[in-house]
């Protein structure tokens, strides 16, 4: 276990560097962010002191080692556009996206689950054919359109749920939080939902799948010959098998579902990381994106390192070990 | 002795695209208390559907679409499912073929049995756990305390097996089907699993089914023998004189392919062609493709006829009393 986990968190280090060189070597290519930064009327005298200012006089690589020593020592540059730290940016948009997420990422479960379930066990009732021909809807529409319908139908038609912002919010632990108070949640609700209806699809459908894939296993077979009542067998015996592949997608989802939440929050005006890194991106504003990928890298790496761990909790064949 | 099961005229028909499928067409048999049956027959000869249909888990499509199943008088084709769910486990067991699969991969062992006394006797957690430990103990299983701690990959396949015997003699059932049990195992394993089963069922009185296409397992073991063929018992008796002196064909040409030391250096015997398709049974006897001795007259359905005491044969042509 012990070897494992530093195993691990070596890789996790490659990774992030790795990726901190693509960042580096992907937005010079891109373009100079000075054209974008400084106004076209600046004389000269002016454009070289910006340019020194920010470092970018230098040559790239000696830019990433001034970068990697900062970096070492928790610096991830400060913005070029806001010329506040890069963390600090993020840090301060983070919650509102976290929160977002976890919100969906729950709400996969409570409805993907439950109705991956009932598909499976049900596959040629009416209701279990409608399931699973409306998850192939939950997977095929483009999140935007389905962001836009909801706003049409429950806060333009209907006019029972707002349709942008935060809300109110409440502070815990120095940040503020919308699923605190009951307007944070109404506003919640539908950039939540519409940011899982693919996750909602995707659980149900995997559900459905270990489902019919567990269900004529000898082992469900023999529970049932012990005389064990249909719920004990449902949801001990199959719905313990599934959860492992379950909680895989989970896990990795909660993770894109962060990276990606960029168009729930630009349709729902939801203020959170993804609207700060599409302007920082637009900007060429490398601070932000570097740091902003960083933790995105670290938070997979993170997720990846729980899911593993509880793959040991609900399957005891897994175990945590690297064969020499 | 009394008579613990008795099934009769048995109809179990699965109801596919291609049709009806019989894979258990006109079975009767009995078992009496403390009695050892065997059922022998080849892969899809029904021998296993016969099992499930009696303890009440024939999947759909199948269904029991005629007979009586009788466990001590009472109809087991006609019961309610909670009252078949009531006896499953409790007063009828069964065990499976492959013991790598019979049990719940992902639940400890102690688990799989406590819910199993639980199932069907009102104790406490504690109590429970000391039985599925005294039971542990009763198949042979060495320090039974630490093991009921184990998860199933941590048995090997014998061991597995022995949990499950022992799960499925938790309430000294009065009847134990066992469906080809000591298949998966190893020779010296599978003689082990015999004793120790036949030890179990003689102290306890219980009735055994015990399904196999192993002639030389059923030889040692059982009282009585039913040979089924597509799905139809095609002779039965004692086992010392259906195994001595066969009256059916099939049931001879079975006996002459187990290769034993008295017939080193010849040829083994074979039963030319294979089972027949139970979807395009031939009209008649299902076996007179494969039969030396078929005439014309096997194309009308042989009845059942009694030559002596004790013995059914279904065959217009039986054998004479020939030693195999």
């Amino acid at each position: 276990m012990f070897t494992w986990m530093v195993r691990r968190l070596f890789q996790a280090c490659f990774v992030v560097l790795a990726m901190t060189v693509i960042v580096f070597v992907g937005v010079h290519v891109i373009g100079n962010p000075v054209d974008i930064l400084i106004s076209p009327e600046a004389d000269q005298a002016e454009r070289a002191r910006i340019i020194a200012n920010l470092g970018l006089d230098q040559p790239l690589w000696r830019q990433y080692l001034y970068f990697l020593n900062d970096a070492v020592h928790g610096n991830l540059g400060r913005s070029f556009v806001f010329n506040e730290p890069a963390l600090k940016l993020i840090g301060g948009r983070m919650p509102a996206t976290l929160e977002l997420a976890v919100t969906a990422v729950l709400f996969s479960i409570c409805f993907g689950v439950p109705l991956g379930l009932y598909a499976g066990l049900k596959p040629d009732s009416f209701f279990g054919r409608t399931v699973m021909a409306g998850s192939i809807l939950g997977f095929s529409l483009p999140s935007f359109w389905v962001g836009l319908m909801l706003i049409m139908v429950f806060a333009v038609q209907l006019g029972w749920l707002p349709s942008t912002g935060r809300g109110q919010t409440e502070v815990l632990f120095g940040i503020h939080w919308s699923f605190l108070t009951w307007d944070g949640l109404r506003h919640m609700f539908m950039p939540a939902l519409n940011l899982s209806l693919f996750n909602i699809s995707l659980v149900l459908r995997l559900t459905r799948a270990g489902v019919r894939e567990t269900l004529p296993m000898d082992y469900i077979k023999f529970a049932r010959a012990k005389g064990l009542s249909p719920a004990r067998v449902i949801f001990v015996h199959v719905l313990k098998n599934i959860m492992i592949p379950v909680v895989t997608v989970v896990g990795l989802e909660l993770g894109s579902t962060i990276a990606f939440a960029v168009v729930t929050e630009s349709v729902f005006a939801w203020p959170g990381m993804g609207k700060l890194i599409i302007d920082s991106i637009n900007v060429l504003d490398r601070p932000v994106i570097v740091a902003y990928l960083m933790m995105i890298v670290l938070l997979f790496i993170t997720i990846n390192l729980v899911v593993d761990i509880l793959y040991t909790v609900l399957d005891p064949r897994v175990r945590l070990e690297t064969k020499a | 002795m009394s008579v613990t099961l008795e099934v009769r005229n048995l109809r179990t028909h699965f109801h596919t695209r291609g049709g009806i499928l019989k894979a258990v067409d006109d079975v009767s048999f009995s078992v009496e208390q403390g009695q050892v049956m065997g059922l022998v027959g080849e892969s899809g000869s029904g021998k296993s559907v016969t099992g499930f249909s009696i303890i009440g888990l024939v999947d759909p499509p199948g269904r029991i679409a005629g007979g009586q199943i009788l466990y001590r008088g009472q109809d087991l084709a006609k019961i309610s499912e909670r009252e078949m769910r009531s006896l499953r486990g409790n007063r009828i067991a069964m065990i499976f073929q492959d013991p790598m699969m019979t049990l719940n991969p992902v639940l400890r062992i102690d688990t799989q049995m406590i819910e199993t006394v639980q199932a069907h006797a009102n104790v406490s957690k504690a109590e429970a756990r000391t039985r599925s430990r005294d039971a542990l103990g009763m198949v042979g299983i060495p320090s039974p305390e630490e093991r009921l701690n184990s998860y199933p990959h941590q048995f090997s396949g014998g061991m597995r097996q022995r949990v499950a015997i022992a799960i499925a003699l938790l309430h000294n059932p009065d009847l134990l089907i066992a469906d080809e049990p000591t298949t998966a195992l190893d020779v010296t394993i599978q003689a082990q699993i015999l004793a120790e089963v036949q030890k179990l069922a003689a102290e306890h009185g219980t009735a055994l089914i015990w399904i196999t296409h192993d002639l030389s397992v059923i030889a040692g073991l059982a009282d009585r023998i039913a040979v089924m063929y597509a799905g139809r018992v095609v002779e039965s008796g004692d086992a010392a004189s259906v195994l001595d002196r066969p009256l059916h064909p099939y049931t001879h040409g079975l006996i002459g392919s187990v290769p034993s030391r008295n017939k080193r250096g010849e040829k083994l015997r074979q039963i030319p062609g294979m089972t027949p398709s139970l979807l395009s049974l031939p009209p008649g006897c299902a076996f007179r493709t494969r039969c030396a001795r078929a005439t014309a007259a096997c194309g009308q359905e042989p009845p059942e006829e009694s030559p002596e005491t004790g013995r059914m044969v279904r065959c217009f042509h039986p054998m004479e009393a020939v030693s195999a």
